[in-house]
């Protein structure tokens, strides 16, 4: 049976590493992949009233970016090795929110990228690779 | 007094300060003179009394909407929270302004020196009794919030390109015009007006002369407009430049700050355990009997209702225009969410200033009579250190810690920042509903609002405060008359929500 796998993408070398890395067991095993763009997003940030006003255009604006500049060049690369392939696009806490799309979709796996940032900054802030791998409900593949 | 003894010892020893006094008074003499009329008509009292009417008439209205709508204030707390913490969102919206974003933002346009300098401005005329009447006038425009708001969101523009324009305005317009009255558009055009005033008068000269205050507290007297000129700059790079950073660190600075001032509060309170009981009898006994305060009893009154009117501005509609801008299917969440922000800014903050003020024991009483002693001229309870306004609430604060002082100067330069780029708003948006958008038509008025930085940073705090309160209570004339015809929308809206929501048509999600 086709299992499904989630490759969290944001445009970076390490997530074009992780998404090649998934395409080449994908391959191997008939799975299929779920490309997630996740931007980052907090319902309790604080705005300024010009900010609110502007806040469902520039919405739009940034969907319509990820779509083009990220997303749809992406897919072509993923249907030209012969994987069946699929995108989402949400807003949220990054890792949440790609836990979030593997238990909705049933997937298997999750497939992310890391930035190698092993300095001051992620251990105070801590780093999504690392978050994942601590919540996630399905094995994650940290891609280095 | 200290400020001009002050100057008078800098002018003796140089021309220059004394030349840059001479303007602050200038820009104070003109103030005065050119707006004194407009102030009176706003405060005059009703025939035969000394009560001013724009007091009985912001009361009376959030006591009809209390009633109109069935105490909404208690019925609806708990689900506005729940609306705040996010459970009635759906995640496929996840990106559009939240309930809680909407609520901080209007916020940030009400917690600021109404809740530090215009309490101890009301305590110090009115006594501690003015602190009921100020928490239960916080309860009550509760109520006032919530129709305000919901109309807000039901009657706003939606443009093509995704934004959105609301306020009172819109709804005057447009919610006339449903309900075949006449007059909306005249009542929209003077509140357009009133709004434009109030965001140069409540919404930045007072917060920008209470900086000036707060500093000049500190760091020793000097001339204000020094202090305006360097406000303005920075107002004018944020409106006008977009220097959106400096905007963004104060939005995320402000809430800390204001959580740094509530717990500061607190723990001052707690250290004087001993005088809470005396302090909330003084609080009662205040409001309900003449304790020696300017005005007896109806003087503590009209102080609390006055000040927590000017702080929490429910009724005044600024707060309709903040809200109309969130993206949201039912117009009634935006008023729950809203009726919130009288709580947080008057019940909780403002009587915490209130209660510290009290407890440290800065206004002087008789010993022997109980009453509380009036300063010579007779406006004011004399203070332990002869100040008022935000400088009282500095001195009740670092009584107990001295450093807090220092807080509170970033606190209030933070929040009078906050509060001005809010109103920076709402007088835009009168403006351009006024004379169209179009970048120029925004340039002129943001550089006007800029100059009136300057002036309220120069000007005394009398005329200043007068002004203020005298435009923000115009746009609340306004505003309550356009609310009393529309409030059935409003309840068929609410009924109609609610009922959905008894039924589990509206759900939370997981």
């Amino acid at each position: 049976m086709s299992r499904k796998i989630v490759v969290g993408f944001d445009g970076s070398d390490a997530s074009v590493r992780a998404l090649d890395f998934a395409i080449s067991r994908a391959q191997a095993q008939g799975d299929n992949i779920l490309i997630a763009h996740v931007l980052e997003w907090s319902p309790y940030s604080f705005l300024t009233a010009a900010e609110v006003e502007e806040r469902h255009r520039r919405r739009k604006e940034e969907l319509q970016r990820a779509e083009v500049a990220i997303l749809t060049p992406i897919v072509k690369r993923v249907e030209d090795a012969g994987i069946p392939c699929a995108t989402t696009l949400r807003y949220g806490h990054i890792a949440e929110t790609l836990c979030r799309i593997a238990k909705d979709e049933g997937a298997a796996m999750i497939f992310i990228g890391r930035m190698g940032d092993s300095g001051f900054a992620s251990r105070i802030f801590g780093s999504v690779a690392a978050t994942l791998a601590q919540v996630a409900p399905v094995p994650v593949v940290i891609v280095p | 007094m200290k400020t001009r003894i002050t100057a008078a010892t800098l002018a003796a020893l140089a021309a220059g300060p004394a030349a840059a006094q001479g303007i602050d008074e200038t820009v104070n003499q003109i103030f005065a003179n050119s707006t004194g009329w407009f102030v009176s008509l706003i405060f005059s009292n009703f025939p035969g009394t000394t009560f001013p009417w724009i007091v009985g008439w912001l009361v009376v209205a959030a006591t009809v909407f209390t009633l109109y709508f069935g105490f909404i204030q208690v019925r609806a707390f708990g689900h506005a929270l729940a609306l705040v913490r996010g459970d009635y969102s759906d995640p496929n919206d996840a990106g559009e302004v939240s309930h809680f974003q909407a609520l901080t933002t209007a916020l940030s346009g009400t917690v600021g020196l109404g809740n530090i300098a215009g309490v101890a401005v009301a305590i110090g005329i009115g006594g501690p009794g003015a602190t009921f009447w100020m928490i239960l006038a916080g309860l009550l425009g509760m109520a006032s919030k919530f129709t305000e708001c919901t109309l807000g969101v039901k009657y706003r523009n939606e443009y093509a390109d995704g934004t959105v324009s609301g306020g009172p305005m819109y709804y005057m317009v447009k919610g006339f015009a449903e309900r075949g009255l006449p007059g909306g558009k005249i009542l929209a055009v003077l509140f357009a007006i009133f709004c434009i005033l109030g965001s140069f008068g409540g919404g930045n000269m007072f917060q920008a002369n209470q900086a000036h205050a707060q500093i000049s507290n500190v760091v020793g007297a000097y001339p204000g407009w020094i202090t305006g000129v360097v406000m303005a700059i920075i107002v004018f790079l944020v409106i006008v430049g977009g220097l959106k950073s400096i905007a963004r660190v104060t939005e995320k600075v402000v809430p800390f700050m204001a959580a740094i001032y509530v717990g500061t509060a607190l723990i001052i309170i707690v250290m004087n355990y001993d005088m809470i009981g005396t302090a909330f009898s003084q609080i009662f006994v205040g409001a309900f009997t003449n304790d020696g305060v300017v005005g007896g009893m109806i003087g503590a009154l009209i102080q609390g209702f006055r000040r927590a009117a000017f702080s929490n501005e429910a009724g005044v509609g600024s707060a309709a225009i903040a809200h109309s801008a969130v993206r949201t299917k039912e117009p009634a969440t935006e008023g729950f969410v809203s009726l919130l922000e009288p709580f947080i800014d008057t019940v909780v903050i403002c009587t915490m200033t209130a209660l510290v003020i009290i407890i440290t024991g800065q206004l002087i009483s008789d010993p022997a009579t109980g009453l509380f002693v009036l300063n010579e001229a007779g406006t004011q309870i004399q203070t332990v250190t002869g100040n008022s306004g935000v400088a009282l609430t500095s001195d009740a604060f670092s009584s107990a810690f001295g450093w807090f002082r220092y807080i509170l100067v970033v606190a209030v330069v933070l929040f009078a920042f906050s509060t001005m780029i809010s109103w920076s708003y709402y007088g835009l948006k009168a403006w351009t509903f006024l004379f169209g958008e179009g970048q120029t038509k925004e340039l002129v008025f943001k550089v006007i609002f800029c100059l009136f930085v300057v002036i309220g940073a120069s000007a005394g705090l009398d005329p200043v405060i007068d002004f203020s309160d005298a435009a923000i209570f115009a746009m609340a004339v306004v505003n309550i008359i356009a609310l009393y015809l529309l409030m059935p929308i409003v309840k068929a809206e609410m009924n109609s929500y609610l009922a959905r929501l008894k039924s589990g048509q509206i759900r939370k999600y997981d």
